[in-house]
């Protein structure tokens, strides 16, 4: 998208947040200072679905709620299937005259990684496949951090968690990540971004983006977990710089077809800097264990140049 | 009363024939046998314009029902179909919409579950979701399966109610089995079910409400309670529906379909199509002078426990014929056995000796020996005064 979008601070400070606070997630934690950015992204009513996790318990315990929009939460796998069913209501009801011509409303479904990497993926692909008019955001904490801090398919390499633990044997997970964005994007899809809270400028723009997107979106969003990382509840926004300028978590988009990096490190950072500012890794800096952050390394360098080499390609 | 015009149409047909006519805001559906002909019309009604409805073409059967939940929730009219295995992996969601006092009508035609696999009829599929929260209507004919799904709407969508609904047939007997079913007129059906009004939606984007909240211990218990609370209360309300159907179709609607039970002494309890089987067979064992009756409840859930129990306490012997097992139950017994005996115990009638028979899994046929053997042990049973085997299995080989 070639149009310019323009993200005011003065403009976010004087909307009304959408997501209110009083809810009780963690001090630290990344989802609603994500979740809040793209909410004030979003112009106009927007109507949210939320997947079972942290951002779900956490924001409706009843019989409060943190929404000042309508909301609703169905079960773990099915948020981008629940959403689907209410873009198609608002479809029919505005070709029966319920709804007026003019209404414009966007439609928004929020999961954790688990319920996008893992459970609720084949209920995404087929949402995306139908095209229905809807942005899915992915708030992405790398495992199960409302069961417990438990292995997902976006937990990376060597992470400690309670599915992976560290053992005499086993030294955290054993996997890679899965390439989620690079998947969304293989729907063909009109719009697909990873972005990440400590640039809230690029993470906003592609909000805007993705809702004025004619079909389905994705953002992949990096939201870090002080618990399930294992770091202090005031470094979240310096991880995320951080796995940005190691590339462990390259921004980049999609845009119709059209991949572009968004940032790109001045100095590539090793990614041990990333690594070693959380405890999940900690085990991962014993001697013993040097290969695996070698191997971490060459996964990163491997998709780095990967996404470099499709930028290149337009 | 107002006349039908009578078509040549198989049970599920004549089930898309109602969705037609209602004209639904949403419907999401994924194909499964013996379900799929209704399905593939409506996709054809809506390829052709002839309905307004958003068809939402799923890649599962959950996400059939998630889609649903989530355009009930957003204030449409929604309705669904599926069997068997695909209403199992629904099952999640039944709890969720019933839950959420979500109104989706849910055709279901009636079929075996695995393993092992098998698409022929029996209702393991429909009795595994029997305490999901959602009323469960089951039909005898192709007939009863139209006229159920038109008047499901209205249960489902009366506002002391708001509960979903599933509405059975048997897959294939009457699923694909074409007989004559009487339609009725288009606008007489438009006006029937009227217009929903939902009374939270969130497309009102002007009184935001929040659906499907985090219930802790201190609310979870009162909710659950309020649902059972709406169900135990629903028998007047979905008879006034059946009454007012009744009337604008000329067709009997009863909660239970009662024959020869004025003066019956020995009855069989069966539901869907087999009821008709057993009255074919009972008018013979009438004519021979021996007073039998069959009871079909069109009405599951909420069990009908009152008329149930007004219609049998005179039998000598009552057998209750199900189409499923209840794994693990006293010697694994149906469902509509227990339901019945529970019953009976509940009204403190001990005397009437109650048997069940287990019969028809996986398409199995039921013939009128079969039946006629039912009366035969029934007549036995009260000569005899000893119940004997409690469940018993109809054209099993062993």
């Amino acid at each position: 998208m070639t149009e310019r979008i323009r993200i005011s601070l003065k403009d976010i400070v004087n909307n009304e947040e959408r997501m209110a606070s009083g809810h009780r997630l963690c001090g630290g934690c990344g989802e609603p200072t994500v979740m809040r950015m793209i909410l004030h992204a979003v112009e106009g009513p927007v109507v949210v679905s939320t997947a079972t996790g942290c951002l779900e318990v956490s924001t409706t315990v009843y019989p409060t709620t943190a929404w000042r929009l309508p909301w609703i939460h169905s079960a773990f796998e099915n948020a981008a299937t629940t959403i689907s069913g209410v873009e198609a209501a608002y479809l029919a009801l505005k070709r029966s005259g319920k709804i007026p011509a003019d209404q414009d409303i966007k439609f928004l479904a929020v999961g954790g990684d688990g319920a996008s990497y893992d459970i609720g993926f084949q209920w995404i692909s087929g949402a995306l496949e139908r095209g229905h008019k809807f942005v899915y955001v992915c708030l992405n904490n790398e495992a199960y951090m409302n069961t417990g801090i438990q292995r997902s398919g976006a937990t990376p390499l060597g992470a400690n968690t309670t599915t992976s633990p560290v053992g005499d044997v086993l030294q955290g997970k054993t996997q890679w990540r899965k390439p989620f964005t690079r998947i969304m994007a293989a729907h063909d899809i009109p719009y697909v971004a990873q972005a990440s809270p400590h640039n809230y400028r690029d993470l906003m723009m592609k909000a805007k983006k993705a809702f004025a997107a004619d079909g389905p979106a994705v953002l992949n969003v990096l939201a870090p977990c002080p618990r399930g990382w294992r770091t202090e509840s005031d470094q979240t926004m310096a991880l995320t710089k951080l796995a940005a300028d190691t590339c462990y978590w390259p921004l980049y988009e999609v845009d119709r077809g059209k991949t572009i990096v968004n940032y790109k490190p001045r100095e590539k950072q090793p990614v041990s800097e990333w690594l070693k500012a959380q405890g999940r890794f900690r085990h991962l800096f014993r001697p013993a264990n040097a290969g695996i952050v070698e191997e971490v390394q060459e996964h990163i360098d491997r998709e780095w140049e990967r996404l470099l080499k499709e930028e290149a390609a337009g | 009363m107002v006349e039908s015009k009578f078509l040549p149409l198989d049970g599920a047909t004549s089930v898309s024939q109602a969705m037609r006519q209602i004209n639904p805001d949403v419907v999401a559906a994924y194909p499964i046998t013996p379900q799929t002909a209704v399905v593939q019309n409506f996709s054809q009604y809506v390829a052709d314009g002839i309905v307004n409805t958003e068809f939402i073409p799923v890649e599962s059967e959950h996400a059939a029902m998630s889609a649903c939940v989530g355009a009930s929730a957003a204030g449409g009219r929604v309705m669904t179909a599926t069997a068997a295995n695909g209403l199992a992996l629904m099952w999640e969601m039944l709890y969720i919409a019933a839950g959420m006092r979500l109104p989706i009508v849910l055709t279901v035609v009636n079929r075996a579950l695995s393993s092992p696999l098998n698409i022929h009829c029996d209702h393991s599929d429909a009795m595994g979701a029997r305490d999901s929260g959602w009323i469960q209507i089951y039909a005898e004919t192709g007939q009863e399966a139209y006229d159920n799904t038109i008047q499901a709407i209205r249960i489902a969508e009366h506002p002391d109610l708001l509960l979903p609904v599933m509405s059975c047939q048997d897959g294939f007997i009457t699923g694909h089995g074409v007989e004559r079913v009487g339609i009725l007129p288009d606008s007489d059906i438009k006006d029937f079910v009227g217009e929903y009004k939902p009374r939270y939606a969130l497309l009102n984007i002007d009184e935001p409400v929040t659906f499907g909240a985090w219930d802790f211990t201190d609310y979870y218990f009162e909710h659950k309670r309020q649902q059972s609370e709406v169900i135990n209360n629903s028998l007047p309300i979905i008879e006034s529906v059946f009454k007012e159907y009744e009337k604008l179709s000329g067709r009997p609607q009863p909660v239970l379909d009662m024959w020869g039970m004025d003066d019956a002494e020995y009855a069989i309890i069966v539901l869907s199509s087999t009821a008709g089987t057993s009255r074919a067979v009972a008018r013979r064992w009438r004519e021979k002078g021996v007073k039998v009756g069959v009871v079909k409840p069109r009405l599951y859930r909420p069990f009908p426990e009152q008329y149930l129990l007004e219609a049998i306490k005179n039998c000598k012997a009552v057998a209750v014929l199900d189409r499923a097992i209840s794994f693990g139950a006293p010697l694994s017994q149906g469902p509509l056995f227990t339901d019945t005996t529970a019953a009976l115990y509940n009204a403190g009638i001990s005397g009437l000796p109650v048997v069940n028979y287990i019969f028809g899994l996986g398409g199995r046929d039921i013939l009128p020996d079969h039946i006629g053997s039912v009366f035969s042990d029934l007549q036995k049973i009260a000569s005899d005064g000893q119940r004997g085997t409690m469940v018993r299995y109809l054209g099993l080989r062993e």
